[in-house]
């Protein structure tokens, strides 16, 4: 077990491609850390820098006390779960499970006691004499996550390993891998591009966009404040609504003075958006109903505001008794309000 | 299963569609079969007609079975086969592993690598009898440098060395297109879990890349046994003629022998036989194991 510092890392590939810029961040021993952001934003080459499958162009690397930039991925003490398992075909569950030790030459009543107890601790137990073609996606999955902890390493990596997974599956499997890693304690770093596995698997939420480094927080940190714009539109569904001021002021809408002066864009969550106004001061937009979107528990109503292109969503409970075409007054609390510059992309207060 | 039914409007539209490729059997392949298989059991009539062809049963065979000359062919052919195979494989499997490592010039040493195939046989002959020349040659100069006195005329080992160099180079393209296809197919996240997992380059190839290219290993073994007890007439011809003293001598070539220039065509129709029959068995190998083999 072991902390991980990224210190200033960069990653540019041959053709002159900037993959990662400039990723500084501190993982502390036994944090799950959720890398998370849309395809190719350099979330996959981070956790493959680490892993030492991608080669570092600049910065350090520490993973415990030792800096690790030129070592191989053997070497760096870590274990990695593959999106598509990368489980060894022409071995069966027990010798894919038992590789990595032997390759180490543990002794084999060590390599047999380890392996039966990560496979008793994954409900494998029975599939050890199979083949990997010979089992379903899930049991897969465990064998992956089998061939991981034997390892006993410190840290876990994990490159999308649910994305191959049906979606009850993945619910469960996600629940599971939370499990394991809070009763093992291990460093985990986590990729994913699906924000809702980032904030209910994360201790902390790394956002990444274009190779940079958007944010870090506690899920909720993230989702209640979100730093920039790029944050505010990826982490929560449906996504945030942006109203820009200027819109808001020709309205007649009164905005409260708390907002910076910079702020000319703000955002509002579906979910922040009622059709009675609060006890608090409040902010009112008139609307026209588009189009009404059960979803079971909830609705999905699609706004359209007088004079402006762009639809803006609000989260309802239940299913209301509305028509489409139907004209909405909207109301939102002042403090729900998340301010914005449009220009920088950065939120103002 | 559902199978798909055609309906043709004229009962004679199939028959005359599947015509063309019946008959190039028939003619190519039945005719001369049939041929190699009546002959073996008939004793050559003279050339004049006086003493016409006489049924003579298995004795084609015994006489053949019974002869050193064939018994030391069959010697020479599977020392043969078995050397231009794990050269030819071999040298392939190295090349192949290189080029898969490449990343810029891939395509372009893959399309230099595919060049020999296109050589004919009696053409590569030719050029490994050139190189290999005693008088001429390049390589008994070079060899004779560091102490080796090269002459494929007078020494067996030598004759036998150069058909399977010669006969192996021209077989390394096709075997080389097949390893590299093979080798790609191999996912590369298995290469870096095993890495993760400890295995160095070498204890990675031969835990799991080669056993993920068994499959193709496998059909490239019958294939590569089949070429060289078969299709390797041009070159032997080109080089040693079956010489010296019979030592290169393999079947195929002594069919040719005996039948065309010793016209002896119930020993060459019997010896036929016996080829058709390794044919067969290597073929039903191919088929009956190729699939089984396939270990994932």
């Amino acid at each position: 077990m072991a902390s991980i510092h990224l210190d200033n890392l960069h990653k540019v590939y041959a053709g002159g491609v900037q993959a990662v810029t400039g990723v500084s961040l501190d993982i502390k021993d036994g944090e799950m850390i959720v890398l998370v952001g849309p395809s190719g934003c350099g979330k996959s080459t981070l956790l493959r820098m680490v892993a030492g499958l991608e080669t570092i162009t600049s910065g350090t690397l520490k993973i415990g006390d030792r800096v690790v930039n030129n070592l191989e991925p053997a070497e760096r003490d870590i274990a990695m779960v593959f999106q598509n398992y990368a489980l060894y075909p022409h071995m069966t569950v027990f010798n894919n499970l038992a590789y990595g030790l032997k390759n180490r030459k543990f002794p084999s009543n060590e390599i047999t006691r380890r392996v039966t107890e990560a496979a008793k601790m994954l409900e494998i137990d029975a599939f050890l004499d199979r083949k990997p073609r010979q089992l379903s996606g899930g049991q897969r999955q465990r064998v992956a996550m089998g061939r991981a902890l034997v390892r006993e390493p410190a840290a876990f990596l994990f490159d999308e390993p649910l994305s191959n997974l049906d979606a009850k599956l993945r619910v469960q499997m996600r629940v599971e891998i939370k499990q394991l890693q809070r009763r093992l304690g291990t460093t985990s770093l986590y990729v994913t591009h699906d924000q809702l596995e980032a904030l209910t698997l994360a201790d902390r939420l790394v956002v990444l966009n274009g190779g940079v480094i958007e944010q870090v927080g506690t899920p909720m940190e993230v989702y209640n404040k979100p730093a920039s714009l790029f944050v505010a539109g990826f982490i929560g569904s449906p996504a945030m609504n942006m109203i820009p001021v200027e819109y808001l002021q020709a309205q007649g809408a009164t905005l409260p003075e708390i907002l910076p002066d910079e702020t000319d864009l703000v955002g509002i969550r579906p979910d922040e958006l009622s059709l009675n106004p609060p006890s608090d001061a409040s902010l009112s937009v008139k609307g026209t109903l588009m189009l009404l979107e059960p979803a079971g528990a909830e609705s999905h109503l699609y706004i359209h505001l007088e004079g402006s292109d762009q639809p803006i969503v609000m989260r309802v409970s239940g299913v209301p008794q509305m028509q489409e075409g139907q004209a909405i007054q909207m109301y939102t609390s002042v403090a729900a309000l998340h301010p914005f510059n449009k220009a920088s992309g950065r939120r103002t207060g | 299963m559902q199978t798909k039914r055609t309906t043709f409007s004229n009962r004679w539209l199939p028959y005359a569609l599947l015509a063309p490729q019946v008959i190039v059997t028939l003619v190519f392949f039945i005719w001369p079969a049939s041929q190699a298989l009546i002959q073996s059991v008939y004793r050559q009539g003279d050339a004049f007609g006086v003493r016409p062809p006489t049924f003579v049963g298995w004795r084609n065979f015994e006489t053949l079975l019974a002869e050193p000359q064939y018994l030391g062919s069959l010697k020479a052919t599977f020392i043969f086969a078995l050397g231009t195979t794990i050269l030819s494989m071999g040298v392939a499997l190295l090349f192949a592993v290189m080029v898969n490592r490449m990343i810029r010039s891939r395509d372009a040493y893959t399309t230099f690598m595919v060049w020999p195939y296109a050589v004919a046989p009696a053409i590569a002959g030719v050029l490994w009898w050139f190189i290999f020349n005693p008088n001429i040659g390049i390589l008994p100069y070079v060899l004779e440098g560091i102490g080796y006195d090269w002459n494929h005329r007078a020494s067996s080992t030598d004759a036998m060395l150069l058909i399977i160099i010669a006969a192996a180079w021209k077989q390394i393209s096709y075997n080389f297109l097949f390893f590299l296809a093979g080798l790609q197919s191999i996912p590369h996240s298995l290469i870096e879990a095993a890495a993760i997992d400890g295995a160095g380059r070498m204890k990675r190839f031969w835990t799991i890349v080669f056993p993920l290219l068994s499959p193709v290993t496998f059909f490239l073994m019958v294939v590569n046994i089949v070429y060289a007890m078969f299709d390797t007439f041009g070159v032997i011809h080109a080089t040693t003629e079956g010489g010296p003293s019979q030592a290169t001598n393999i079947l195929v070539y002594k069919v040719f022998r005996d039948g065309f220039v010793n016209l002896n065509t119930g020993s060459s129709a019997a010896q036929s036989v016996i080829l058709m029959a390794i044919v067969i068995v290597l073929t039903v190998i191919q088929f009956r194991y190729i699939e089984r083999r396939v270990n994932y």
